[in-house]
């Protein structure tokens, strides 16, 4: 189970590792799509959008379903769920600890000022 | 110097990136409104380096940090509101190169353990940082990961479990 779980991750990380995989992801977000309508929009050929699209399928990120001679794909919301999750809960750690972060630099700022110590920039 | 627009009270929140580059790299980004010579110091006094390094807003408790920030020279953070079980961090510092390159060690977890580099880079007065953790081995960075999701799917059963206990004891008054 938990071997399971961590191949689909991989599987996961692996499809989201490149720019356009990411942008194809960005653009199912907001409507489904055609290989045709996502080569097109990302100026690529229809055999070099196939191959992405079959990466994200495998992994379980988008599904398609061939309707006449189009082929629709969609995204399959619930596993990018699952890798979003912890680069997620890292990244508000981060961002939480930088916001005090911002406090701090602020505060050093506000003494640099009041010591007179204003240099050149 | 300070041509500034009139509202320096309305600043905007500086965004935090994380980003997987590679099988064993994550890396953080983020601005920030002041010189690196400011940021980098908030990074290597321990007296400024806990004051946010644990936000009270995820529950953090640093109990103790020492840093000897210099090429060789060691770190040691406990975390942990409990001193009897306390959570240790610890490494070496490996780059120091004072305003604008940190490198250090996370020991703790043995071999597995990132490389953690960060860099503070200044444009315009300020600083855009960025923070790479480089893990031995794409196994050590999943592991990492599956070990912050466990974590996670742990504290939502405990969360389940008390909204369960809550509602009962509505229902039994």
């Amino acid at each position: 189970m938990v071997q399971y779980a961590r191949a689909r991750l991989d599987a996961s990380f692996a499809a989201l590792s490149d720019a356009t995989r990411r942008g194809v992801l960005e653009q199912l977000g907001r409507s489904e799509a055609s290989i045709t309508d996502l080569a097109d929009k990302f100026h690529m050929t229809l055999t070099g959008m196939k191959k992405h699209v079959g990466v994200l399928e495998q992994a379980g990120l988008v599904t398609t379903e061939k309707v006449g001679r189009v082929r629709t794909c969609k995204l399959g919301t619930r596993r990018l769920e699952e890798v979003t999750a912890w680069i997620e809960s890292y990244r508000q750690l981060w961002d939480s600890r930088f916001d005090e972060l911002d406090e701090v630099v602020k505060e050093l700022k506000r003494k640099e000022k009041v010591d007179g110590r204003k240099k050149r920039e | 110097m300070d041509a500034r627009r009139g509202s320096e009270a309305t600043p905007m929140k500086n965004r935090t990136t994380v980003e997987r580059t590679s099988e064993r790299e994550l890396v953080v980004t983020r601005t920030f409104d002041g010189p690196a010579r400011i940021v980098f110091e908030a990074w290597t006094k321990p007296e400024l380096f806990k004051q946010w390094w644990a936000p009270k807003s995820m529950g953090m408790f640093l109990r103790s940090c020492e840093m000897d920030v210099r090429t060789g020279g060691s770190y040691r953070l406990v975390f942990g509101h409990d001193a009897s079980n306390p959570d240790e961090f610890f490494g070496r510092y490996i780059e120091v190169i004072p305003h604008s390159r940190l490198v250090w060690t996370n020991d703790e977890g043995g071999e597995s353990g990132p490389v953690t580099t960060v860099t503070f880079e200044e444009k315009d007065g300020k600083t855009l940082l960025v923070m790479r953790e480089l893990y031995p081995s794409k196994e050590a960075l999943d592991a990492a990961g599956t070990g912050a999701a466990d974590a996670m799917s742990e504290t939502f059963e405990q969360l389940d479990e008390l909204l369960a206990g809550l509602g009962a004891s509505v229902g039994r008054s």
